[in-house]
């Protein structure tokens, strides 16, 4: 990182929009600009796209971290101060993540393979086959530039460690061991009644009433088994918060978004010809679709500028409006409109007092997500969970590994078949919604803890390597022993050993639409249809009198060939 | 291919169609001019493939590849080689043909000709078929031949079944894969003999799989089907059994000359005979051939050298029957004899699948012979049977050990030797009917119904020969009574399974049978020797059968019945009398079951529908007028005109006929009918000159 080439100046100084960072949001809503014909620049001061939503080789994926996870340093003394136009405000970084903590078991095998990972920073991710994700994909024409694979299936894991099947569609019920014929009659009959209902089959329309209800309520109400219930509830409509505990839920899932999850579930499954199951994943990672806005982007015109970090922020002297940017490399750019990712703070240089409007509205820049934060896991195995499958999901219901664990936590196994790992490597990636640091550590261990043996870490011949932030070793034994001991917890049992893991607690930022937008930080779903909400949010916030990708199904300039099979995303076979 | 839907043409397709109809014409007619003239070259050869992309379909285009092919064969100049590159070659036409149209038969055809040349391989038609099926998993075509290529080359059925499974897993609404399942283990069961499979071990596990299909998607059919194959297989026993006989093993038969006897003989085995002879009745559990004297030996103190006839009793003129009948000669004097018959002592008597009937069974019974009185004159003339209620008495035993219905367990014949094999199959049914039951009280399901009644009726059927009673009947009963509601389109369905349940629950037992039987007297003759009346009218019935514990009857009552059809009433053939009176039979073919019923005397058919409808569905089953030579005392308008009433009566030795109340009987018909029949004493009511 010390040779970086002089920053070579950037021609045109004046834009209608800048984005700074290439996360997401950030990349959907400059492709949408620069297709409504604006004139974009794009900065990111990192040397990569995707941001906090790309995908990285093993050796930079702990840096990241850690440069976002420190306190923005004070501000610096401001020597210059020779605009007279504007009042210049500093850029800084905030923390978004914490108790980042790195255990290296196998440092050998993996420091040769380091640039083979594609590591996601925001995982586990995946795609429906049906959701609003892929349509923007494919209305965008962005499915040029990635590639797909189906997911296999999806399991339901309980604390012994077993994976049970989640039979989702009507084939997969016919197929399943573990359901008794009663309960498949059952299965099969509600998904019935949702499909009849999303048809507007008269017959078997569910009513208001019922629809407002809780979801939970509602399966009730059908006589489903509490097995059933559970596969409904969290590994088909994917509910993060535990429903039963309608007291306390704090997103009770309503029928309706039930029914609606379910059906997006239901189309998913076959609308692809080689996708068996409802879900989908990128080869090379997620950071790929970040990556293909991008691309889709400048297609249209939109000017890449990347490890340019940008300092400071000017904004009008008299009304506090904002004017443009300064880069690091000193030169001032001007636009009409600005998204920031969510790293960026911005904070009055010291002893300055800012223009009247600022000082109202700068304290409540960047507001966290009041749902808390996320716990994320990534571990690396040599072995997959599922002796016969490579790609899966598994997904642990609110209180299924401890009684306390308030959340469900989904587990995403990713074979190298899918270019994340060196060949015959695993990557796991785990998440769930935690109210602190502490409670997103045990819930992270606790799938640990039941589906892989965690080597010793004092062993010689694989001293643990720990990053600078750990302050301790693995801490896995000692928060977790109550639950280890009660298992048989032999390390030979035939479970995947680890050789590399990533703990780390990522905030929850919502979206700001103010004076300067804000894209938000990933959130804590499977898939990406909320962040794509709020990116078109942000769109029409800045540009509330242009369509957001008008359909011009016609027009393709990047297609030239075969123009049959374009509505349909690559997946390899 | 299923599940798409059809796009209306828009007006530039069907320019397109008009200039490729053009094209094609063109082509055809060169092709046709090369098909006559014979000419086999290369240019005319590729013609002939143009036509068939274009138009799979043509027949002879395809037949003229098979000429041009066979001709080139038979050129000097031939080697194997050459030959292989020539069927190469149709194999690529095909493949394209089908590219058009998978489903055309020409095309598959003409690749099941060229397969069988030998010269090709094999293995590319399965990774061919894998395509096809993938395509679409439920073309017949494909399945066709797929199981035309796994014999070829000799796949096992085992490899194919695993392929049945994984298409069914990919989807189990595919009919076909079921179908080609079921193909594949009926040819494992076939070779069971070679200590393959045996039912027993394969049929409970294809149960538990189809449940898994049939609970996941009950308004699936295909899964049904298969239920009701494996139904089928584990109910039909394979080799045919003797069920039951007249004269019954142990009985005492008595023979009388004629009614006039009075005695204390039971009116249940007492038989009039005058023709000097009596019936033997050989009831099977399926159709069977190969009844002969040569299979079934007599022992008898009279009538020592003669060789029995063994007739089949069915209607068609097939040598397979599930009854058989022989008559025996008697002798004329007073003679108490046993008789002893031994079935299936040689191994010819054969059901159509080819299982032989392999467990010898032998009954006996005893005959007392009445010295015959011939004295015509007496008999019958003041004999006139009244259908009418004040004539039939409740039937009451004389004597309390009398027993009524000749020892009515011996009815049937005991097949121990089969109660030991057959516990796997009453106990796949009472799995089959738990499993249902709990279906149905999940959710209300016609065809879930439907079929726990046929498990029902088949478990009390199996079971039956121990339990001696149908314990599931009333039950069946009322859901066939539940489904004619819920269900009216199929209505005549169920109320024919309803009516065959009613009969067979009425047979089942003695009790039951004797609250149906009556003893007919009436006023003026008390000559007649008060004979015992099986009285099955007023029950709504619309088919009959179930006979086999019937044999004994001699006088049957089914007036105020639906009946349409009487089929398997040949196996009466003791019927003296018989009431089928305010029925709805339709034709005078509908009585054909009745041709062989050579002790039939008073018929009642009044007050049904002959007549009625001019055109006679059942017309075809009765041979034609022109296809017999008869030399009749009729003239030929009336023989043409009134064929069904010649063609059903002449063979009847009727003596007593009702026909009023059908629209056919008018009074140029009933004299037809006394033409035809110079025996009848009575029509309707009305002594004749």
């Amino acid at each position: 990182m010390e040779d970086i080439p002089p920053y070579p100046p950037i021609d045109p100084t004046t834009f209608d929009l800048i984005v700074i960072g290439t996360g997401l949001p950030e990349s959907i809503i400059a492709a949408a600009a620069s297709t409504a014909s604006k004139s974009v620049l794009h900065l990111d001061p990192k040397p990569f796209y995707g941001s906090h939503f790309s995908s990285l080789p093993l050796a930079d994926l702990p840096s990241f971290l850690s440069t976002h996870s420190t306190s923005p340093s004070p501000p610096r003394p401001r020597s210059s101060e020779d605009s007279n136009e504007f009042s210049v405000l500093d850029l800084s970084t905030r923390p978004l993540y914490s108790s980042i903590d790195i255990s290296v078991f196998s440092p050998d095998l993996l420091d040769q393979n380091s640039r083979k990972f594609n590591l996601d920073v925001a995982g586990p991710r995946a795609f429906f086959c049906a959701d609003k994700s892929i349509e923007l994909i494919l209305n965008t024409g962005a499915n040029q530039y990635m590639e797909f694979k189906s997911i296999d299936a999806t399991f339901v894991g309980d604390n012994k460690g077993n994976l049970l099947n989640v039979p989702d569609s009507r084939a997969a019920i016919f197929k399943d061991k573990s359901l008794g014929l009663m309960e498949k009659n059952q299965l099969m009959r509600f998904f019935k009644l949702v499909q009849g209902h999303m048809a507007g089959e008269q017959d078997v329309k569910i009513s208001d009433e019922d629809l407002q209800s809780p979801f939970v309520d509602f399966l009730n109400k059908m006589g489903l088994p509490p097995k059933i219930k559970s596969f409904i509830l969290y590994a088909i409509a994917m509910a993060d918060n535990d429903q039963e505990d309608t007291g306390v839920c704090r997103d009770l899932l309503k029928t309706k978004d039930g029914i609606d999850q379910l059906a997006l579930y239901n189309a998913s499954i076959g609308r692809f010809q080689n996708a068996s199951g409802a879900l989908l994943y990128p080869i090379y990672g997620q950071g790929e679709l970040s990556q293909a806005f991008c691309r889709r982007a400048a297609v249209k015109g939109c000017i890449y500028v990347l490890r340019m970090p940008v300092t400071e922020l000017l904004v009008d002297k008299d009304s506090g409006c904002y004017k443009g940017v300064r880069l690091a490399s000193g030169q001032d750019i001007f636009s009409q409109k600005l998204i920031l990712d969510p790293t960026f703070k911005v904070t009055l240089p010291s002893g300055l007092s800012p223009p009247p409007p600022l000082q109202a509205k700068l304290p409540f820049f960047s507001q966290k997500d009041d749902r808390g934060k996320i716990a994320r896991g990534i571990c690396i195995t040599m072995t997959s969970l599922k002796p016969d499958m490579s790609n899966f999901l598994v997904v642990y219901p609110p209180r299924s590994l401890f009684p306390e664990q308030a959340t469900s936590i989904r587990l995403l196994q990713i074979a190298s078949s899918l270019a994340v790992c060196p060949p015959g490597m695993y990557v796991l990636y785990i998440s769930a919604l935690c109210n602190d640091d502490d409670q997103g550590k045990k819930l992270i261990h606790a799938v640990m803890n039941t589906l892989l043996t965690v080597p010793p870490i004092n062993s010689e011949s694989n001293a643990a390597v720990q990053s600078e932030t750990a302050e301790s070793g693995f801490a896995v034994q000692d928060e977790n022993a109550e639950s280890s001991s009660t298992g048989p917890s032999d390390p030979g049992e035939g479970k995947p050993t680890l050789l590399w893991s990533a703990l780390y607690n990522q905030e929850l930022t919502l979206g700001q639409v103010d004076f300067i937008c804000s894209t938000p930080m990933p959130d804590g779903k499977l898939n990406h249809d909320d962040l794509i909400d709020a990116a078109i949010k942000l769109f029409k916030k800045i540009y509330p009198e242009d369509e957001f990708f008008p359909q011009t199904s016609s027009e393709n300039p990047e297609d030239d060939g075969d123009g049959d099979g374009d509505d349909d995303v690559s997946l390899e076979t | 291919m299923h599940g798409r839907p059809r796009k209306a043409s828009k007006p530039e397709d069907e320019a397109a169609s008009i200039t490729k109809a053009q094209k094609l014409r063109a082509l055809q007619t060169q092709f046709f001019s090369f098909h006559h003239s014979k000419i086999y070259t290369k240019e005319a050869v590729e013609l002939s493939a143009k036509l068939l992309e274009i138009n799979p379909e043509s027949y002879t285009a395809w037949n003229y590849r098979k000429l041009a092919v066979e001709h080139y064969l038979s050129q000097p100049d031939c080697n194997p080689e050459s030959v292989k590159s020539l069927l190469d070659d149709e194999l690529r036409v095909v493949e394209s043909a089908l590219r058009q149209n998978f489903k055309s038969y020409g095309a598959w055809h003409h690749r099941k000709w060229v397969l069988s040349k030998g010269h090709s391989s094999v293995d590319l038609e399965l990774r061919l078929l894998d395509k096809f099926q993938k395509a679409d998993s439920r073309n017949f075509h494909a399945w066709n031949y797929r199981r035309f290529v796994a014999e070829l080359m000799n796949r096992s059925e085992k490899d194919e079944i695993k392929y049945t499974e994984d298409m069914i897993y990919t989807n189990f609404s595919n009919y076909s894969a079921w179908h080609n399942r079921s193909v594949l283990l009926s040819s494992l069961l076939e070779k069971k003999a070679e200590g393959f499979l045996l039912k027993e071990n394969l049929l409970p596990e294809e149960y538990e799989f189809i449940h898994q299909a049939i609970f996941t998607d009950p308004d699936d059919q295909s899964g049904w089907f298969y239920h009701l194959w494996l139904l089928d297989q584990t109910v039909t026993t394979d080799h045919p059994l003797l069920v039951s006989t007249w004269p019954a093993h142990g009985s005492d038969v008595f023979l009388v000359g004629d009614r006039c006897q009075n005695g204390s003989f039971s009116p249940f085995t007492t038989v009039l005979s005058d023709s000097g002879s009596f019936p033997i009745v050989l009831y099977f559990n399926q159709p069977v051939k190969g009844v002969s004297s040569s299979t079934v030996i007599i022992e008898c103190g009279f009538n020592k050298n003669e060789e029995l006839l063994w007739e089949p009793l069915s209607v068609s003129n097939s040598q397979t029957a599930q009854v058989w009948v022989a008559h025996l000669k008697c002798p004329t004097s007073e003679h108490d004899s046993s008789v002893e018959i031994s079935v299936g002592y040689s191994k010819e008597i054969v059901s159509p699948r080819g299982s032989q009937y392999s467990h010898p069974s032998t009954f006996s019974f005893k005959v007392h012979v009445q010295p015959v009185e011939r004295d015509s004159s007496r008999v019958s003339v003041a004999e006139n049977i009244l259908w009418r209620e004040e004539n039939f008495k409740v039937y009451r035993a004389q004597s309390e050990e009398s027993i009524p219905i000749p020892s009515f367990d011996q009815l049937c014949i005991k097949n121990g030797h089969e109660s030991t094999a057959s516990n796997w199959r009453t106990e796949a049914l009472a799995k089959e009917v738990e499993c249902f039951r709990e279906l149905l009280s999940l959710m209300d399901c016609k065809i879930g119904k439907l079929t726990l009644a046929r498990l029902l009726m088949a478990y009390d059927v199996m079971s039956f020969p121990f339990a001696n009673k149908l314990v599931h009947s009333e039950e069946v009963l009322e859901l066939y009574n539940d489904l004619m509601k819920l269900d009216p389109t199929h209505h005549r369905y169920y109320k024919d399974e309803h009516s065959l349940v009613l009969l067979r629950k009425m047979t089942s037992s003695e009790e039951s049978l004797l609250q149906h039987c009556f003893q007919y007297k009436d006023s003026v003759s008390s000559a007649i020797g008060n004979p015992i009346c099986l009285r099955l009218n007023n029950l709504s019935l619309s088919r009959i059968r179930a006979f086999e514990r019937l044999l004994w009857v001699q006088m049957l009552d089914l007036s105020h019945n639906e009946l349409e059809s009487i089929e398997g009433l040949e196996a009466m053939q003791l019927l003296y009398g018989l009431s089928l009176g305010n029925n709805k039979l339709r034709s005078l073919t509908a009585l054909e079951p009745l041709r062989k019923l050579k002790s039939l005397r008073v018929l009642d058919i009044s007050y049904n529908q002959i007549g009625d409808h001019s055109i006679d569905t059942t017309r075809y089953l009765c041979s034609s007028p022109l296809s017999h030579s008869v030399g009749s005392e009729l003239n030929d308008v009336a023989l043409i005109n009134y064929w069904e009433a010649f063609y059903m009566f002449k063979d009847l030795n009727l003596t007593q006929l009702d026909i009023v109340g059908n629209t056919i009987a008018d009074e140029k018909f009933k004299s037809v009918l006394v033409k035809i029949m110079p025996l009848l004493k009575r029509l309707n009511g009305e002594l004749l000159d």
